[in-house]
């Protein structure tokens, strides 16, 4: 029998491989492993779960046993992975496996960035990245009214947002002088703010937590302007790292991710990289679409057919119900300018080369209705 | 009219609202929607949607 092709991570990256190798081959073997229950779960739906009455148990799709029928393929829940021998062409487990593999998937993911905080209260501050973490969140969120989120990010404006829902009270704290620094120009940013306001969501910019105590039940921040704030619950959102660990130990390129060229190949025979984990000729992505992208590509290539991604213009969704937006933003370090038009109800931000060739944009409540046509006219990233 | 969900992202399609700045009236029909149309959010094929009780 031939060896499988191996996946590790059964998040977004590895299951939707998985899916995209099975429409191409029904019978090469596939295994796949997983640190948790590897439930197949939507993990954009965990930052507006509260709103549509989810719970981790609901959001759960597909469990890994129905996965394991549909796909045709043994997945291996709650096991660790602790090293690849990429000249054996084998992977080793804690409980002392040892799985051989055709070729070889990292769709490891990403880990929460940790603030260097201090403070008795430091370790209880929560984050949210996959549905164990969501459940933890969840259980803690009962009872509480005063919720602290660091970080103004993506997933920090759709928690706050969310926890609205739930009529909890959410705080943003950012060091940044607007929310959604990295998606929005300034003026976006203070719309977008004021929209989230109005609904209820408070954003105190420019003030990073240097500190977080326990006091009684509640906890107390610490502010880098000398302020305190109380919060029943500290929740930090402030980035992912990807997970390079593995990659790394095992003498494979790693950068920021896990180094790969156009067709997702690491710098080591039969190995890729997919999803959070991966840095893809130098751009790591950590959205979905970008990962449907490359398990598309993936899949052709593990089937036979080399097939190098390609990343047309992938617009990013905040789900802000208080103020949905949607933003593309514009390659890093291009020369350009922000052009803005105020449609009634929104805002329209348009990145503009110097020849006058859109770049980028950022569109704001009513605005989002052109997203589709505005995404077609954005030139390909890759 | 039924409502269907992308279950990589949880997209909603509602045949009802139909999907406008698409091409997609209101009351477009699930079936009537061509095969290659992908999701909006996140561009998992049409195969990939499931529908949702309402």
């Amino acid at each position: 029998m031939t060896a499988p092709i191996l996946i590790l991570g059964t998040g977004l990256a590895g299951y939707n491989l998985a899916r995209e190798i099975r429409k191409l081959d029904k019978s090469v073997p596939l295994v796949l492993v997983s640190r948790d229950d590897a439930p197949f779960y939507s993990k954009p739906m965990l930052s507006n779960a509260l709103a549509s009455g989810k719970s981790a148990a609901t959001l759960v799709m597909k469990t890994a046993e129905r996965m394991a029928e549909e796909l045709d393929a043994r997945i291996l829940a709650r096991r660790q992975v602790t090293a690849i021998d990429t000249s054996a062409r084998q992977v080793s487990l804690q409980d002392g496996e040892v799985l051989p593999y055709r070729d070889l998937v990292l769709a490891l993911g990403a880990d929460p960035i940790r603030l260097p905080l201090d403070g008795d209260a430091a370790p209880e501050v929560l984050s949210v990245n996959d549905l164990d973490d969501f459940a933890r969140f969840s259980a803690r969120l009962d009872g509480a009214r005063r919720v602290a989120i660091l970080g103004g990010g993506l997933i920090g404006c759709e928690f706050a947002n969310d926890m609205l829902a739930r009529g909890i009270e959410p705080t943003v704290f950012d060091p940044a002088p607007w929310p959604l620094g990295r998606l929005l120009p300034e003026e976006a940013g203070a719309y977008f703010r004021a929209g989230l306001e109005a609904a209820g969501v408070v954003f105190r910019m420019g003030i990073s937590a240097i500190g977080v105590d326990r006091q009684g039940a509640t906890y107390r921040l610490r502010l880098s302007d000398g302020s305190v704030a109380e919060a029943d619950l500290v929740l930090s959102a402030v980035g992912l790292r990807p997970r390079i660990g593995l990659a790394e130990a095992a003498a494979i390129q790693v950068g920021r991710g896990i180094v790969t060229d156009r067709h997702l190949a690491s710098s080591a025979a039969g190995v890729s990289a997919i999803g959070d984990c991966a840095e893809v000729v130098g751009l790591s992505l950590p959205f979905v679409m970008p990962i449907m992208q490359q398990v598309r590509a993936l899949a052709k290539t593990l089937t036979g057919t080399p097939t190098a991604v390609s990343y047309p213009a992938m617009p990013v969704l905040v789900k802000t119900p208080a103020l949905p937006t949607v933003a593309a933003p514009p390659p890093a370090g291009l020369a350009g300018e922000w052009v803005l038009t105020h449609p009634e109800g929104g805002l329209e931000a348009l990145f503009l080369t110097p020849d006058g060739s859109p770049a980028g944009f950022a569109l704001l409540g009513a605005a989002t209705s052109r997203k589709q046509v505005l995404a077609a006219s954005l030139p390909a990233w890759l | 009219m039924k409502t269907f969900q992308c279950i990589v992202c949880g997209f909603i399609y509602d045949e009802a609202a139909g999907l406008p700045e698409e091409g997609l009236a209101p009351g477009t029909r699930w079936a009537d929607i061509p095969d290659d149309w992908a999701c909006p959010d996140c561009g998992v094929a049409k195969s990939d949607f499931e529908m949702v009780e309402i």
